[in-house]
């Protein structure tokens, strides 16, 4: 099923300039919003940070915590698309690629 | 290495303004258990959803009624509202409690029989009764509630009719200060309706005037306004005794207190805003005890308070059946109830908790039932944990109304289970069927048979 | 004489265009003579600037708001009294007032906090559709008003009312109506916003006056101090405000807050005719935004308020400075990220 998350269906690159921090907040200087994210939120998003591939994350995630590969899917999924509505992924970077 | 719990990741704006999440805890913490019984366990067994009813709690609400209103007034007499929940078993603990019944049509009014309540204990209320209705009330010397003149003319020849003398009581409406105010039901009592009636029914001299009842409204959150109405009906009372010298044996003020629910477009909880038992019985008492009464005469009070009485012994437990992303990003969660059974949705925000452990992470939630109505919402809006498909919910607050205006559309009605005062659960109405449905339905021949 | 160490919690942290009233309550603790004060924010939002004036507030939290009920409330203060050893907690705001009264008991017995709050029937009576019959109880003047419930009752008003009159809405905002039509246009507008009734009220010609005052809840008038707004911002709040000698309306506040034997701090809103005469607009149940002016005048409300909070009986002000001023300016702190970021997830800065 992993394979859905094609390149053609969204980018995944994150804002260059975007601020993390340790207690999961967020902070887009482009727009000036802020976020709260919990602890697998902000392991995902320091994972695009790093530019981790898919595969990488999937795995990582896999093996930390007691999920199974089509819910992790379904709620990756659901959260890079929240990350896309919230312009952390951004949509100009989506262009350029 | 053991892995850790995985929760679904998510992400939230920080709005000023809008909820912040700190001590709301209280407010989503897990509920995984009702009277010491585990919901796991409930839904295993009953099935999902399922309402539960709390006899401990009725216990506990009915004592906390008679206390607040016995310790101010000397005589007080309850009657169930069957409306508000007629389940047999629901009914019968009212009645153990020494409850009488209070019914608004000939059905209700079978039922109640049917529970053993003596006919003399049984108040039948509504616009509505028919001459069978009305024939078998009067020969059970039931506390018919006259709600218009039509009725009362008819009560009068059912009278002549079974050569006995009815006992009556005629609804009065009023302004007691509140809006908008009910005078649909009963004779007025500002434009002197209420008197007309009183005279006629005495000197016509066919029936008996025991009783004023007054219901001024529902969820009222006004004690001062039950205050109002019981110095009026006192007031006819009094009159009453002066022009005919006859004693009116009952005052009835209905029913209309608040339970702890938290109405739609309410700022505060409705756990903080509701009047108290206290805060109604003080109004009521305080006017009644200021009437013009002698002692002898303190006419019997009677109160047929339903919501109050069960909302908070009722709960329906939930499953979730998925999780969807809306085009707003708003985060909706899909659940196995909703308005068909749980029809106080239209106009409470209801309690819902998890029932099983979270994190503190919370995400703000549309809540939806699961038929394909678009009305088919149970919560507008409202932070919970991140809720995954199979996980449990808890509706707190449910037990009036639900169970008798609830509607087989779409989904059939699931089980009521009791918990008794010594924790053990007894399915009190088992779930509907197809053959509960196809056992009323009739097939006309030429239509029993079709080739597709 | 050394000051004594107490911790005091402060809601209405909000000290923006339409300031709260927490940042000058807290002010007047600090110039307290008698305590040295450790305050605690208490706040409802993340950019209430009160959280970010360090040289003020010690230490903040977030609370819920007030709609998430008592026991999330209770919940909260039982954390943040197990870090901070609260004393007296101020509550500030209306919207809150409810809960803090229904848990006064609670937080005395459980935490031993204090608080000075009026009774749960001072706050209702003192509600604005209650205010004629608060009026008559207290033999205080209130305009003719009368509650309505449908325009059909626009056309008899002249029964009752001569125009102008002001049509209010249940909760707030108030317009000035010159005919029956307005007051339909009104009655729309406000029932649609905050619902019904809609409260209809004679329209009085004068200036407005207003007064701090403080009662012991015993029917001893702690103190008062009138005031006359100078200028006005366009949502109707003070900017600027001078102490009055006014003997009449300082007669009329006492009088008021001995016959309703008041519990704490408030703030009355009167209108004076041209005639001399002092009708009262409007009660609000806590110190208003320009409590410091009092302080300013020689009394110390909030310090007396702390005093009476913990038990301590307190001798009614006799004197305050006629003709002080107080001028209100906005200001813009700068502040950096990480303490927006701590108060938003943490919940504590």
């Amino acid at each position: 099923m992993w394979h859905l998350f094609t390149k053609s269906f969204f980018n995944m690159k994150i804002r260059k300039n975007i601020a993390v921090s340790d207690s999961g907040f967020i902070f887009n200087p482009s727009t000036g919003d802020s976020f709260s994210t919990n602890p697998i939120g902000l392991e995902i998003i320091q994972m695009l940070k790093e530019e981790k591939s898919k595969e990488e994350m999937r795995k990582t995630i896999l093996q930390k915590y007691q999920v199974d590969e089509a819910t992790f899917e379904k709620d990756f999924y659901d959260f890079v698309s929240m990350l896309h509505q919230t312009q952390i992924i951004s949509q100009d970077e989506e262009k350029k690629n | 290495m053991s892995k850790l719990p995985y929760e679904r990741p998510v992400i939230q704006r920080l709005n000023t303004g809008s909820m912040n999440k700190f001590g709301t805890r209280t407010e989503y913490a897990p509920v995984t258990h009702i009277e010491n019984v585990s919901v796991k366990s409930l839904i295993s067994e009953f099935g999902s959803p399922l309402f539960v009813i709390s006899e401990n709690k009725i216990r506990q609400l009915y004592s906390d009624v008679t206390r607040a209103f016995k310790t101010r007034y000397p005589r007080v007499q309850f009657a169930w509202s069957y409306k508000t929940n007629y389940m047999n078993a629901v009914c019968n603990v009212f009645h153990q409690l020494g409850s009488w019944a209070e019914v608004v049509s000939g059905f209700e009014y079978n039922k109640a029989l049917k529970n053993g309540v003596p006919g003399s204990k049984i108040i039948f209320n509504g616009p509505d009764k028919t001459d069978d209705e009305l024939t078998l009330a009067i020969r059970n010397d039931s506390l018919i509630h006259i709600d218009h003149l039509d009725e009362l003319y008819r009560i009068i020849e059912l009278a002549v009719e079974l050569k006995k003398r009815p006992k009556v009581a005629i609804r009065v409406n009023m302004d007691v200060g509140i809006y908008p105010m009910w005078d649909r039901f009963g004779f007025n009592y500002e434009n002197g309706q209420a008197w007309d009636a009183i005279n006629k029914i005495i000197l016509t001299d066919k029936i008996d005037l025991v009783g004023l009842h007054a219901h001024i409204g529902t969820f009222m959150l006004s004690p001062q306004a039950y205050g109002v109405a019981a110095s009026k009906l006192a007031d006819l009372a009094y009159h009453t005794k002066i022009k005919f010298e006859k004693n009116i044996e009952y005052i009835d003020l209905g029913g209309g207190f608040a339970s702890k629910n938290t109405l739609k477009g309410s700022y505060l909880k409705g756990s903080d805003s509701s009047p108290s038992f206290d805060d109604y019985a003080e109004a009521i008492s305080t006017a009644l005890l200021n009437a013009e009464y002698t002692k002898e005469h303190m006419p019997l009070l009677i109160l047929e308070s339903g919501r109050a009485l069960i909302d908070e012994a009722g709960f329906l437990l939930g499953t979730v059946i998925a999780n969807k992303r809306l085009s707003d990003g708003r985060r909706s969660t899909i659940l196995d109830f909703g308005v068909n059974i749980l029809f106080t949705a239209f106009w409470y925000d209801h309690k819902i908790s998890p029932a099983q452990d979270f994190s503190h992470y919370t995400e703000d939630t549309v809540l939806y039932g699961p038929l394909c109505m678009n009305i088919d919402v149970v919560r507008e809006n409202v932070t919970l944990p991140p809720m995954k498909k199979g996980d449990q919910v808890v509706v707190h607050t449910v037990g009036a109304y639900n169970m008798t205006q609830w509607m087989q559309f779409i989904s059939l009605r699931p089980n009521i289970v009791l918990i008794d005062t010594n924790g053990k659960t007894h399915l009190i109405r088992a779930k509907e069927s197809l053959d509960t449905l196809n056992s009323q339905e009739r097939m006309p021949a030429h239509l029993s048979s079709f080739k597709l | 004489m050394k000051k004594r160490k107490i911790n005091i919690a402060v809601t209405g942290l909000n000290n923006i265009d339409s300031p709260g009233p927490g940042i000058p309550v807290i002010r007047a603790l600090r110039d307290s003579k008698k305590f040295d004060v450790r305050i605690i924010g208490l706040s409802y939002e993340t950019l209430e600037p009160g959280l970010y004036m360090h040289d003020l507030v010690d230490k903040s939290y977030q609370v819920p708001f007030p709609s998430a009920g008592t026991e999330a409330l209770l919940e909260r203060l039982r954390y943040i009294h197990s870090v901070e050893k609260i004393d007296v907690i101020i509550p500030n705001f209306d919207a809150e007032l409810q809960n803090f009264i229904k848990l006064e008991e609670t937080l005395k017995k459980e935490m031993g906090i204090s608080m000075f709050l009026p009774t749960h029937d001072q706050f209702e009576e003192r509600h604005k559709a209650n205010l004629m019959e608060f009026g008559k109880q207290h033999g205080i003047q209130v305009p003719f008003g009368k509650m309505i419930f449908s325009t059909a009752e626009i056309p008899s008003l002249t029964k009752d009312f001569t125009y102008p009159v002001v049509v209010k809405g249940k909760y707030y905002d108030a317009s000035v109506a010159y005919n029956p039509e307005q007051v339909a246009t009104y009655f729309n507008k406000l029932s649609a916003k905050w619902g019904l009734p809609i409260i209809i009220q004679q329209y009085v010609f004068g200036s407005e006056v207003n007064v701090t005052a403080i009662g012991d809840g015993k029917g001893n008038a702690i103190g008062a101090v009138p005031m006359r707004k100078q200028y006005i911002t366009d949502k109707g709040k003070a900017w600027a405000g001078i102490s009055l000698d006014d003997e009449k309306l300082v007669s009329i506040a006492n009088k008021l807050l001995a016959s309703s034997k008041w519990r704490g701090g408030m703030e009355l809103e009167f209108i004076k005719s041209a005639a001399g005469e002092y009708f009262l607009l409007e009660i609000n149940p806590r110190f208003p935004a320009w409590v410091y002016l009092a302080v300013g005048c020689g009394q110390n409300h909030p310090e007396a308020l702390v005093l009476m909070a913990l038990g301590e009986k307190v001798k009614p002000f006799k004197e305050y400075e006629k003709g002080k001023l107080f001028v209100r300016y906005s200001y813009d702190l700068i502040v950096d990220l990480k303490e927006f970021e701590t108060i938003s997830t943490l919940g504590e800065l």
